[in-house]
């Protein structure tokens, strides 16, 4: 039997994360993972991570996944691919299925890091093909380069749903509908926003009601629901589909700490049936250790953090680190997870609902309805600001933990502050030079360059854009508003990239000046 | 869990319902109909239901319809699906093939 200071099923970001912080302080650690690459969900996150900068906000996921690669490689870390754990028993064994035999492997401390699965939803017609999760369309997309479908309606308006969805128009998809049974979007405003100024309806209060095709999903008929979820009568509105993805939340793949013995809760705040643990980590049994997902549906930044945690804990309790090491590593650590679990999305007020901000904003309903900011509402929040020359205009309008903005602006005209959740405040005197940082590091696409008075008559209007093809400077075509709805002509006057864009093309539309703070997008 | 292992609890007849014909388990194609006449034969646990009718016994190992399923029981037994337990959990985890699962490649006992 071989035997390990650490094994750690699971090669995600939380897995990898944990067995990190166990080698470098000299523990031997083998990792497990069934897959034949290792990054868990990682490597399809195509999009940039909110947080600050410890949290590696504004890098792009897979890039952050190459960085947790390289960091294992380095500290030495044993990554075993298709490598599936078929179950762990008493006295931290490990059985695994290498190649074509069962391999029984024993470490003194087990972390578990399995992650979780697509929850389901069934209606009529579920079971066609064309019906999937939402993260597998973003598998089929992100790695496997194929086009999930062509009419795709998105059943699910958290993050996952919203993220997809923009995903599928980038990758060509038209997407017909984002509906959820909820009566408000459940991710973030900036991530509803990005898909309303593309056009995409939202529906709230719906249901799919059936999915019908003989041997594909041919169309889908949705209904509303009233405030018990029961479908109302004569609210149907049907849509040309051939594929529905459903991103209904996330269930913890949490069965080898139930056969290794440790009490277990369904928690529905966490996702489902979970371990007990404590803030480290640390199970009913001993040495056994839940990280990630697995310990309650949260999102990659934390779990890569809460991994660290439990590596250096593991650490510590096999004597690799000694009581004060690990009071120091832990200081620090906590203190970065502490910070991405606060605002309105944070773990503990699931199901809240927030009328108004932390500074004491009326939140926008149509932007919890529809998807956008109204005209009038955006004028309301301290990111948008209306002066002459060149500005950025900050339609950041939730509490969420997020601050690459402040960070990346040269001239300090955007201030988050010491709380990192709190509204980004644009400063109306500081001097804006045009640069685009800002523009380019918000990971919800909700910042803007406006200059109203770029040439007689007209606005130029910088917007985020990641879509192919590039428009080219001289190209005449449409701005559209917050809601995706026409607003006048826009002639594109440039479009820049560079590298510290990291892929985020900004292009700058001329406008009439009338219309510099409706127009939000481009198409031609 | 005491109040869900009383078998003489009195859950009513069953009563058809329209969407009794839909799949739940998608591996073993068992329906919500069966899974209701099944808490109505007796069964009331995650695991008699799954001996009972194979659902979470296939592919995904009831990764996708266990939820699913608890709450059809729960719902039948007019109960919290938190107060339903999970179903055993065993070895294999995942599906293995019976000539892997055989091919012991060292453990020492």
């Amino acid at each position: 039997m071989k035997r390990y200071d650490l094994i750690v099923v699971g090669a995600g970001p939380s897995g990898l994360s944990a067995a990190i912080e166990a080698a470098k302080r000299g523990m031997s650690v083998a990792v497990f993972d069934e897959n034949a690459k290792p990054g868990g969900q990682l490597f399809k996150q195509i999009h940039k991570f909110f947080g600050s900068k410890e949290h590696k906000a504004k890098v792009r996921g897979f890039r952050i996944g190459e960085e947790l690669l390289k960091e294992a490689s380095e500290t030495g870390v044993e990554v075993h691919l298709g490598a599936t754990v078929t179950g762990l028993y008493m006295k931290k064994e490990v059985v695994v299925r290498m190649r074509d035999g069962m391999q029984h492997w024993k470490g003194d401390a087990v972390i578990v890091a399995t992650g979780a699965s697509e929850k389901m939803v069934p209606f009529d017609g579920w079971t066609l093909p064309g019906v999937m999760g939402a993260g597998a369309a973003q598998t089929l997309m992100n790695l496997h380069g194929v086009k999930p479908g062509n009419r795709v309606l998105m059943l699910g308006s958290g993050n996952v749903g919203l993220v997809v969805s923009f995903q599928l128009l980038q990758a060509g998809c038209e997407v017909v509908a984002v509906v959820d049974a909820a009566p408000r979007v459940g991710g973030y405003g900036v991530h509803a926003a990005k898909l309303a100024r593309c056009g995409v309806p939202f529906y709230l209060s719906h249901t799919i009601l059936r999915v019908e095709g003989s041997d594909r999903v041919a169309g889908v008929t949705i209904g509303r629901v009233n405030r018990r979820f029961q479908p109302v009568p004569g609210t149907e509105k049907r849509f040309d589909a051939d594929t529905v993805c459903v991103a209904v939340g996330l269930s913890p793949m949490s069965q080898l700490f139930k056969m290794a013995g440790c009490q277990m809760r369904d928690d529905p705040k966490k996702g489902g049936e979970v371990p007990v643990c404590d803030q480290y980590g640390r199970t009913s049994v001993p040495g056994v250790f839940a990280v990630g997902d697995v310990s309650g549906i949260e999102e990659a930044s934390s779990a890569m953090i809460e991994g660290r945690i439990a590596g250096v804990c593991a650490a510590n309790t096999l004597g690799f680190c000694t009581e004060e090491e690990k009071t120091a590593a832990l200081a620090a650590m906590e203190k970065d997870l502490d910070s991405l679990r606060q605002g309105m999305f944070a773990p503990q007020n699931r199901g809240k609902d927030f009328r108004t901000t932390e500074e004491g904003v009326k939140i926008s309903e149509s932007l919890l309805k529809k998807g956008y900011l109204t005209d009038t509402e955006v004028g309301t929040f301290p990111g948008v600001v209306r002066r002459s020359g060149v500005h950025p205009v900050v339609e950041c309008t939730q509490n969420i933990p997020c601050n690459p903005c402040q960070d990346v602006c040269p001239k300090n005209c955007i201030r988050v502050g010491e709380k990192i959740t709190s509204l980004p405040e644009v400063d109306p005197a500081a001097g804006c030079v045009g640069c685009g940082m800002c523009v380019a590091s918000c990971p919800g696409q909700a910042i803007f360059l406006v200059d109203e008075q770029f040439e007689e008559g007209f606005a130029a209007v910088t917007i985020p854009y990641e879509f192919f093809p590039l428009p080219k400077a001289g190209t005449k075509g449409t701005a559209l508003g917050r809601n995706g709805k026409p607003v006048c002509e826009a002639e594109v006057v440039k479009v820049t990239n560079t590298a510290a864009f990291d892929h985020t093309n900004l292009l700058t539309m001329k406008v009439p000046r009338g219309e510099a703070m409706k127009a939000r997008f481009f198409t031609c | 869990m005491g109040s869900v292992n009383d078998r003489s609890r009195d859950i009513g007849k069953f009563s058809e319902q329209p969407d009794d014909d839909r799949i739940i388990c998608r591996c073993e194609e068992v329906t919500k109909g069966e899974i209701r006449k099944a808490v109505h034969d007796g069964m009331f646990t995650m695991t008699e239901i799954r001996r009972y009718l194979r659902c979470g016994m296939g592919l995904c190992q009831g990764q996708t319809c266990a939820g699913l399923v608890k709450g059809i029981v729960a719902g039948e037994l007019g109960i919290s699906p938190s107060e339903l337990g999970p179903a055993t959990s065993r070895a294999p985890m995942r599906p293995v093939p019976m000539k892997t699962l055989g091919n012991e490649k060292g453990g020492g006992y």
